[in-house]
């Protein structure tokens, strides 16, 4: 029974935790390619869960082409973003970024429901609701649904950052701006690309996540999710996002289950960011993130 | 035209060291003193002050936080957590022991610097986006401990009542005595930093701004230096908290929780980084943009949205033009109203010549 109890939680947390790398990868796309921060990501996935949710219910169209228009949106709104609002940031002061996405987060954060209205709405995806019991783990159906999208796109953006010439091109220019335009790449154009593969990004996660707890602004909530994620799997590392997920995921499962009993609930929300502090004073860089070199 | 340096010859240090040098920018202070401290309480209501004492406690903090993100460089999202152990420490020396508020203020203050410092600990390795997360989590951690621990908070979800600032038996229980005990506790807030900014301190804290390692070169001890800025913040921090606790008669964490740490982050912003009137500047804005949205709604926005819905589209357009204006800001003016502010005067300090 003892055992029972923690090998559900355990699953669950892994379930959930590669469900977050989903939205983290987002995160860490745009960091590894334009060295600026999102804290906006979370809302990135709330407006294209949005404006998916919205073009099914309003409209009632098949779920198929609701897909397709949330990532159309998403395309054009994230390469607008980046023409308009993070082009200018560029070379500026950290903090400046940060509020730059942070003001982003609360321009959507109001947009989204003044248009869309602020009632939860479902998501309904293909899959059964029913959850699944196979031996000992108890596992639902959309958390599954969810880690397996983002294994899939997690070993998908590996490729793509290992292999492909857009991926090097892009780690390229993360490294140095200068030094890639003398090398004849156009990094204007990977930046854009760069904001728009997050946008894709928050789309899957958006929905996934949407039609796991339903979509209204609560799901912006997820941003802040990421950020243990991402610090303790290091910010520029694919592989640190599914470590950091599935970290993350199993750490607040088990203090939900353990600890929330004895001091009143709530430790989900702030074991992950303990957790990451300890990491940060031994690794500053996370446990897969590259130091940073400072020079004068 | 009326701020001009020229025929003015220092012959001391004293005179050269002087915060206000020229007679015109003394005549002005003195001005601004008669009419905050002699004026407007005469001839404000009550609803007035009490947006101007909203002004005076959002200064304070965002002072502090002008002088670790602005001056030092370093980025703190928890300002508001500090600002909370500053207004627990108070409410519960306030109530368990008795003490007046010339102790629990500075007590609050004190105790936040201890725990600034604590958070500010690991910014000598960890640095830029990293130290901003982990001030992050010091925001979530303080604001847990201090709601599951009944000791502090009084129980989770609960909120203390703390007595009203009491000095020599004179209870400042209206708007108009608060305000005066408010502006006070400004008024030594902003010539500290004004004082601060221009010292030794100061400097070194620019130095490590500008450039760590240069700084680290030139014989500056960076750790002690940055643990200091996170300590001072916090104090300032903690003294805003303390007088939000007395102003608003309890103390609660939900006054203290992360989106009251972006909106100081916002005040800084679109004040101006590293200028102290831009931080009180930045203070008045944020502070008044609510009330604005609010007028402005209920006036003209009555015409275009269902009555019904209006206190939702209210705090929407508010999140709306928060964010909008915040990225404004950061387009357009990167250094902020104190910016707008200087260009104005030195449009005037020069005329009728352009330069």
């Amino acid at each position: 029974m003892e055992w029972q109890f923690f090998f559900e939680l355990f699953t669950n947390g892994i379930l959930t935790g590669l469900m977050y790398s989903l939205v983290a990868v987002g995160f860490v796309l745009i960091y590894k390619s334009t060295d600026a921060i999102n804290f906006a990501q979370g809302e990135f996935c709330m407006i294209a869960a949005i404006v998916t949710a919205g073009l099914l219910q309003m409209y009632g169209v098949p779920l198929i082409v609701a897909l397709a228009g949330g990532l159309i949106f998403m395309l054009l709104f994230n390469m607008g973003l980046e023409r308009f609002v993070l082009r200018p940031m560029i070379g500026r002061p950290i903090v400046a970024i940060i509020m730059a996405t942070i003001g982003l987060a609360f321009l959507f954060r109001g947009l989204g429901p003044l248009i869309f209205g602020a009632e939860t709405q479902p998501i309904n995806l293909p899959i059964p609701d029913d959850p699944i019991i196979w031996g000992p783990f108890f596992l639902i159906p959309i958390d599954l649904l969810g880690a397996g999208i983002s294994l899939g796109f997690l070993a998908l953006f590996g490729w793509f950052f290992m292999k492909s010439r857009k991926g090097v091109a892009m780690r390229a220019v993360a490294d140095s701006h200068q030094v890639s335009m003398a090398m004849g790449i156009n990094v204007e154009r990977y930046f854009a690309l760069a904001w728009m593969l997050a946008g894709v990004v928050a789309l899957l996660g958006g929905v996934v996540w949407g039609s796991a707890i339903g979509v209204d602004t609560q799901l912006a909530q997820l941003g802040l999710k990421v950020f243990p994620v991402v610090i303790l799997g290091g910010l520029d590392s694919i592989i640190g996002v599914i470590v950091g997920g599935i970290i993350v995921g199993v750490v607040e499962a088990l203090a939900a289950g353990y600890i929330d009993p004895y001091v009143g609930g709530g430790t989900k929300d702030f074991t992950p960011y303990v957790l990451m502090i300890l990491v940060l004073m031994i690794r500053p860089y996370g446990i897969f993130g590259k130091p940073i070199i400072e020079r004068i | 035209m009326l701020h001009r340096e020229s025929g003015y010859y220092k012959t001391t240090y004293a005179a050269d060291m002087e915060l206000f040098p020229l007679p015109n920018a003394k005549i002005a202070i003195t001005v601004f003193i008669l009419l905050f401290f002699g004026l407007f309480p005469l001839i404000m209501s009550d609803y007035y002050l009490s947006i101007i004492n909203l002004c005076a406690i959002a200064s304070v903090g965002a002072l502090g936080l002008n002088i670790l993100v602005g001056y030092t460089g370093q980025i703190s999202v928890g300002h508001a957590a500090f600002m909370s152990v500053g207004a627990y420490t108070a409410a519960n020396l306030a109530t368990k022991l008795d003490l007046p508020f010339w102790i629990t203020l500075p007590a609050g203050g004190f105790m936040a610097m201890f725990v600034g410092i604590l958070v500010g600990l690991p910014s000598l390795r960890v640095k830029g986006l990293y130290l901003a997360i982990a001030t992050l989590a010091a925001q979530f951690i303080i604001e847990w401990i201090i709601n599951h621990t009944p000791a502090i908070s009084g129980g989770v979800q609960a909120s203390i009542a703390v007595p009203r600032p009491n000095l020599f038996g004179w209870e400042m229980d209206t708007q108009r005595e608060m305000y005066f005990f408010l502006m006070v506790v400004l008024a030594l807030a902003v010539v500290g930093a004004l004082n601060l900014v221009r010292s030794r301190i100061g400097r070194a804290f620019i130095a490590i701004r500008d450039q760590e390692i240069a700084a680290e070169i030139i014989g500056i001890n960076v750790y002690r230096y940055k643990l200091l800025a996170f300590g001072i913040s916090s104090f300032y921090a903690g003294v805003a908290g303390v007088m939000y606790t007395y102003y608003l008669g309890i103390a609660n964490y939900e006054m203290f929780t992360l989106p009251i740490s972006i909106d100081y982050l916002a005040m800084i912003i679109i004040g101006g980084l590293g200028s102290v009137l831009g931080s009180i500047f930045g203070a008045i804005f944020i502070t008044l943009l609510p009330v604005a949205v609010r007028i402005f709604m209920e006036v003209v926005g009555v015409y275009f949205v269902d009555g019904v819905y209006l206190a939702q589209v209210i705090a929407q357009m508010r999140l709306i033009l928060f964010g909008g204006l915040i990225i404004v800001f950061l387009v357009v003016e990167p250094e902020g109203l104190s910016k707008l502010w200087l260009n104005i005067r030195n449009y005037f300090r020069v005329w009728p010549f352009s330069h």
